[in-house]
């Protein structure tokens, strides 16, 4: 009946309990004190006497009863609603309601209700779900609810957030390789010049002019020729010797397809400040048989060319 | 009827100061309308964020310049304006410093303008309606506490023994606005333009919303009941209808509305015994704040017939029955259940604009009808006018807080909406794009409530350069005697 533990002595709790018991009992004091009276016109009520500013008055009309009885409404609503309900301090209230039992309650309700469904889809292996257009329909949903603020309503992606409809994976497009990623995420770490040992903005901008010649863009041959020096002393650990990248350690630079931009400034940025790529982990937070359904609307993508 | 005499050696009233904020209060009711007209077309249009490459003018800098020149530059220097003028007349004495209450006139513009500049540059505090940044925070305190200086201290040596139910309300605003803005602004200075908050995490949660709930409270509501106590008897020429029933709402409305702040954080990390307590002591205001709208309403008792022929009258009683209505709605919105719904809504915006445009801007709108011309000796130019902007505010109002309405439940009602198979119905954009069309009708409100304003300024503008008819009315009056 008493909950102490959010209190850092007695004296607080008791300190609210006195508090608000008082303040009621002063609103019902208050309209006890001046409520009384009797009802007349106010033509025939005499004013108070007092003239301020050549003409203001003031009558002295009783209390209207329709509106003395909505206050006492309130008040006896609100002293039950305290006796129900957690209010006073440490008293928990009569009907034990919290806002976590309440959130509680709701999500094991819709677990009964909706747990079987997601149960169902869990057993099969993704590749079958990404037939079955209910399945598929199921994902998308979850994944309207999820994933646009990031990816987009389209899936396309925006800058920094990848295209989950191409068939480019930095983490691999397979159903287990996106299930995984959509349950643990992804750290994407591009280091920033300086701490690949670049030394000045020419070299960046050597690099630039290279990484902008491998996709086939307009570049400048002298600084690119130097540029690929620098790229073949630095970059290609990660990259590879042709700039082709590595599964899940570093993009494909060949391909056309920017996760940042393929703009000259973008690229430049990329080289100079690196890129921190961030997917969230939603394993815990949605449960391992809504992700399986949300990889397989990712992975229905990819079957839709 | 009542004896009047001039007091000896004609002593005046300080009206240059009450002009001062008078006019500036039109000004910058243009000004934060026009910036609300213009965020609100943003919301409609997301393409007017991006006219120009900079941020200066996106959504995010002009919303809380909008909300602070609405509220503190035309709100209050509304209340300013009245409270120097409505306390001298019914104390019968002049301002206790000329000096101290030009300092405020030109502190308060000062920190109006500095708001103007720090805003769009991004220079914020994020804490709502307290946005500014601690410099300025410091300069706020001062002029306040000045104010608080002038207005007691007029009080102080006042030449009637009974202080003016007007009074009552002015002096709690005040005094509790400066209580509120110091110690919800208490935070750390890490440089110039930055500072942290003296509180944190949830802490930090409650104190913001008793200070941002009691904003509304103390200088939305009391304040502006204050004007509202001495502007409708002397427009209706009636006496206030009940002296008992000012009593018992005003302790009623100034000792609950300080609780009520937890309603803004119902279903948070706030503990469920103080959102408790911020719901029932909501439902208990409901009375004490009808209280106030009977006793304006009422005194117009034995004078209905003045409605059909005096707009500014009828501005006075159409915003007393908005403040009623708001603050109905705002009792029901505490409610645990009906919060779940409506919080995180444009039924919120609405609601507060049900208040700020129909409660706060009409009761001022018709209080200065009544002011100007009385300070600056000269007849109103043309009611036909005031009748216009009636009409262009009235549906102004009425076309913002229905399309709110409609927008805010349905977003309430499309964000739980779920499916057989549990998951949500609508993603979020698709609420995005379902307000559309309520965004747009809001903006067409609110682009009426501002021409209803631009008209005021014209006929206040012609009232003011116009030809003067007699003297000034500031010879300070004795007391009348009583009967």
């Amino acid at each position: 009946m008493f909950d102490s533990t959010m209190f850092t002595s007695q004296f607080w709790e008791w300190y609210i309990i006195i508090l608000t018991v008082g303040s009621i009992l002063a609103c019902f004091g208050l309209i006890l004190w001046l409520g009384s009276g009797h009802s007349k016109t106010d033509e025939k009520v005499e004013t108070m006497g007092h003239v301020w500013d050549e003409s203001l008055e003031e009558y002295n009309n009783p209390l209207p009863r329709w509106w003395l009885n909505m206050f006492y409404f309130t008040l006896w609503f609100s002293v039950i609603y305290l006796i129900l309900y957690p209010g006073l301090g440490s008293f928990a209230g009569i009907l034990g309601w919290t806002e976590l039992k309440q959130y509680q309650q709701e999500m094991d309700a819709a677990e009964t209700r909706y747990g079987p469904i997601y149960a169902k889809y869990a057993k099969e292996p993704i590749a079958a779900l990404a037939e079955d257009p209910d399945a598929v329909i199921l994902g998308h949903r979850l994944y309207m609810t999820y994933c646009t603020t990031c990816h987009g309503s389209d899936a396309g992606g925006v800058p920094g957030y990848p295209n989950l409809r191409d068939d480019d994976w930095l983490y691999g497009g397979n159903p287990d390789a996106i299930k995984t990623t959509i349950m643990n995420g992804r750290q994407g770490m591009m280091p920033t010049a300086t701490q690949n040992g670049l030394k000045s903005e020419a070299e960046i901008n050597q690099v630039t002019q290279y990484v902008l010649s491998l996709s086939g863009e307009q570049h400048d041959q002298a600084a690119a020729t130097e540029g690929q020096k620098i790229f073949g002393r630095v970059c290609f650990a990660c990259h590879g010797m042709e700039g082709k990248g590595m599964q899940a350690v570093a993009p494909n630079l060949t391909d056309k397809i920017w996760l940042y931009g393929g703009s000259e400034a973008k690229i430049k940025e990329s080289i100079a400040n690196g890129r921190q790529g961030k997917m969230p982990a939603h394993g815990e937070f949605l449960g391992e048989a809504k992700v399986h359904l949300l990889a397989t609307y990712v992975y229905s993508l990819s079957l839709e060319k | 009827m009542v004896e009047t005499a001039s007091i000896a050696g004609q002593e005046t009233y300080n009206y240059k100061v009450v002009r001062q904020f008078a006019i500036m209060t039109i000004v910058w009711g243009v000004v934060g309308m026009t910036v609300g007209v213009f965020i609100a077309a943003q919301l409609a249009w997301p393409w007017l964020n991006n006219m120009i490459d900079v941020p200066y003018f996106t959504f995010g800098r002009l919303r809380p310049l909008h909300t602070n020149a609405v509220i503190f530059a035309f709100g209050g220097s509304a209340l300013f304006a009245t409270s120097y003028y409505v306390v001298q007349r019914t104390c019968h004495v002049r301002l206790f410093s000329d000096k101290l209450a030009g300092f405020t006139f030109w502190g308060w513009q000062t920190v109006i303008v500095l708001a103007a500049i720090t805003f769009p540059l991004g220079l914020t505090t994020t804490k709502e309606y307290a946005e500014l940044e601690w410099p300025i925070d410091l300069l706020i305190a001062v002029v306040w506490i000045t104010y608080a200086i002038v207005f007691f201290g007029t009080l102080v040596k006042r030449r009637v023994s009974h202080i003016y139910v007007a009074n009552w309300f002015y002096a709690a605003f005040i005094i509790t606005i400066a209580i509120l803005h110091i110690f919800n602004n208490l935070a750390v200075p890490v440089s110039m333009w930055k500072s942290y908050s003296a509180y944190a995490g949830v802490q930090d949660a409650m104190v913001q919303w008793w200070y941002g709930h009691n904003a509304v409270g103390f200088f939305l509501t009391a304040g502006f009941l204050g004007m509202m106590y001495y502007f409708v008897p002397k427009q209706a020429e009636r006496p206030v209808y009940s002296y008992r029933l000012s009593i018992v709402h005003f302790w009623a409305l100034i000792f609950t509305y300080i609780w009520a702040g937890p309603h803004h954080l119902h279903y948070t990390a706030l503990p469920d015994w103080t959102q408790s307590l911020g719901m029932v002591m909501s439902l208990i205001l409901l009375a004490p704040s009808w209280g106030g709208m009977i006793n304006g309403i009422m005194t117009l008792s034995g004078a209905w017939e003045k409605l059909r022929s005096d707009p500014i009258l009828r501005f006075m009683i159409v915003s007393i029955s908005f403040y009623g209505m708001s603050t109905f709605e705002g009792p029901m919105m505490a409610i645990r259940t009906v919060n779940a719904l409506s919080h995180y809504t444009d039924w919120t915006i609405g609601h507060v604009h049900s208040g700020a445009l129909g409660w706060v801007a009409m009761i001022t709108m018709g209080s200065l009808y009544y002011l100007i011309p009385r300070l600056f000796g000269r007849t109103l130019y043309s009611i036909k006018l005031v009748e216009w902007h009636f009409w262009t505010s009235t549906i102004g109002v009425v076309l913002y807080i229905t399309a709110m309405w409609v927008s805010g439940i349905m977003q309430g009602l499309m964000w739980r909406a779920v499916n057989a198979d549990g998951t949500l119905t609508y993603s979020f954009v698709e609420s995005v794009q379902a307000m559309h069309p309520y965004y747009v009708t809001r903006w067409f409100g609110g682009v009426f409530f501002l021409i209803g304003m631009l008209i005021m300024a014209y006929n206040i503008w012609k009232t003011v350069t116009g030809p003067k008819v007699g003297e000034i009315n500031d010879a300070i009056v004795a007391p009348a005697l009583a009967h």
